[in-house]
């Protein structure tokens, strides 16, 4: 039972992690219908600068302040240049391309992933780069019996926090609700006052930003990172994605936590099961894409094509 | 009386087809304007012209007395346009409520909260059946209701001009009673004026105050109602036959 709830707790925290990956995906489909894939890549690229903080400014912050606040300046850094990235990264890729269509706009995706991860492989090298263990806490919390690491307590915490703003935002605010009118009819959105190219930079922005904080996370948390690992985890989190129904922000949400609990367990009890984790995955992708393509929350109302 | 819409000789082309080949007309305040025509006789095009939706091969859109191509397409409602497009285009798994006030989105920096609550309770009052349903999804709603929230999401702003296209598409005579019931009462209670595209032309000349028909991009007939009635080609192609006189006047 222990063992189980251990996993569980994994699970949702990497599940979290997921999640926060797949709203960018999900964002950014129910708004341009495309699938982003330099997403993946500029997830790793949060990573990285996540990581260039902990280990050249965080000494001065974890002096001074202490390592959490090092922890979170990471992550927050990493967010705010994500969403740099992401607004050039529209600028440069993107919107030269709006009016091309669809399929050039799918192309230069593609092509700025692989500049993404060529350049982030330059600059970083082709090694793997590991998190200072001495500049992250090793605190540990106990609770119910069950020993679990304060760190990932807190990102676990942080990543649901920042979900339960971004459910805000988009399912509450009048911004929000002008963000889901643009996905389902932008020439009507359009026709009210909503400014298409303002949603659209929002979705580029917020959603790299997002990717780039999950990056940070998932470096603390397993440690190492790699120049070319934005392409499996951005299946994965494209899994996720499809998983709670592309376009539905609570789907993508939904997804994420699903799919990194049912990985974590799977592995878990499974003999051998971790060496199979990926393969769940896309044997999980490849389910709900017969059985369900809409996913879990796919549209209630049938949305006209 | 002011013009608040003046379309001089415009002309739009779909590639190589042209849609509208020089069309005029003007919509004064207080005034509602039909725009009749057959299927594909350019009508739809016209509104979607004027909105910034389509570019203007040739002519000027003056709105208010400026260039309307002087505003972003998204900046007409602001200005006091609205357009309340063909096939109602409400979104379906937003409520009902959500539509509505996103019908307020262009005008959100201009409206108190209070001022809010007291514009859907106007468009509640029009449409009693959008306050029941309010928390429904609007794909939910019949095909009538979706219709009354599209006009209700147009209309909530408050614009100085409505774009209306084809309100009484498809719906059944009870539900176009309903629909012309309020384009009246909103102009007479509000003065909003209106350029209504409708196919309906018998319903259309019995609201409007002056009317003009398209035919292949131009228009090929204008006049007030009274007028245009008892013209023979009018009354034949587009009134279908007698009887129309005793309804109308
Ligand atoms: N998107 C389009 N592409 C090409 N031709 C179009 C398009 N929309 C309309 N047309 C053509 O333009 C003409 C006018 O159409 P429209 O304005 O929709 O007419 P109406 O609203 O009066 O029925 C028609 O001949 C129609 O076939
Ligand atoms: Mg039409």
């Amino acid at each position: 039972m222990r063992v189980f709830f251990e996993q569980l707790v994994n699970g949702v925290t990497v599940g979290s992690f997921y999640a926060l990956v797949a709203l960018g995906y999900s964002m950014v489909y129910g708004v341009m219908k495309l699938i982003n894939f330099a997403h993946g890549d500029l997830f790793t690229l949060g990573s990285y600068l996540g990581y260039t903080f902990l280990v050249w400014g965080a000494a001065w912050i974890t002096e001074r302040a202490g390592l959490w606040w090092g922890v979170l300046g990471a992550i927050l850094f990493a967010f705010l240049a994500n969403a740099g990235a992401g607004i050039l990264v529209e600028r440069v890729a993107y919107r030269p391309v709006y009016r091309a269509g669809r399929l050039p706009l799918v192309v230069s995706a593609l092509g700025m992933s692989i500049f993404l991860q060529n350049a982030i492989m330059a600059v970083w090298g082709p090694r793997f780069q590991v998190y200072p263990s001495d500049l992250v806490p090793v605190a540990s919390l106990r609770f119910l019996g069950l020993s679990l690491p304060l760190l990932k307590v807190v990102i676990l915490f942080l990543s649901l926090g920042v979900m339960f703003v971004m459910y805000w935002i988009v399912e509450k605010t009048e911004f929000g609700a002008a963000v889901r009118a643009t996905a389902l009819d932008r020439e009507m959105a359009t026709l009210l006052g909503i400014d298409v190219q303002r949603v659209i930079l929002f979705v580029f922005t917020l959603g790299p930003a997002l990717g780039g904080m999950a990056g940070v996370m998932n470096g603390m948390y397993y440690r190492s990172i790699q120049f070319s690992m934005g392409w499996n985890y951005g299946l994965k989190a494209f899994t996720a994605t499809i998983l709670g129904g592309i376009g539905n922000i609570p789907g993508a949400m939904v997804g994420g936590v699903l799919l990194g609990v049912i990985e974590t367990l799977l592995a878990g009890y499974i003999p051998g099961g971790g060496a199979w984790k990926d393969g769940f995955t896309f044997l999980i992708l490849i389910l709900v894409l017969i059985f369900r393509p809409t996913g879990i929350l796919g549209e209630k109302v049938a949305e006209k094509v | 009386m002011g013009v608040l819409l003046e379309v001089e000789d415009i002309r739009v082309s779909y590639g190589a087809v042209e849609a509208l080949r020089g069309v005029t007309l003007r919509l004064k305040e207080k005034e509602i304007v039909a725009v009749l025509g057959a299927n594909g006789a350019g009508k739809t095009t016209l509104l979607r012209a004027i909105s910034g939706l389509l570019p203007l091969v040739q002519g000027k859109v003056l709105f208010c007395g400026r260039d309307i191509r002087s505003f972003a397409p998204f900046e007409l409602l602001r200005q006091g346009l609205a357009h309340v497009p063909e096939g109602r285009r409400i979104f379906p798994t937003l409520t009902v409520e959500e539509n509505l006030l996103l019908g307020l989105y262009g005008v959100r920096h201009l409206v108190s909260d209070a001022e809010r609550k007291k514009r859907k309770e106007w468009i509640f009052e029009l449409f009693p059946v959008l306050r029941e349903r309010r928390r429904q999804l609007a794909g939910t709603l019949s095909g009538g209701e979706q219709q009354m929230l599209a006009i209700g999401r147009g209309l909530i702003s408050r614009p100085k001009v409505v774009l209306m296209d084809e309100p009484s598409l498809g719906l059944a005579p009870r539900v176009v009673q309903e629909i012309f019931r309020v384009i009246r009462q909103i102009h007479e209670e509000e003065g909003v004026s209106l350029l209504l595209v409708e196919q309906n032309a018998r319903k259309a000349l019995s609201v409007a105050n002056y009317a003009y028909i398209l035919e292949n991009g131009r228009v090929a007939l204008e006049g007030k109602p009274q007028d245009l009635v008892h013209d023979e080609r009018v009354r034949s192609a587009y009134l279908g036959g007698s009887g129309i006189r005793q309804r109308l006047l």
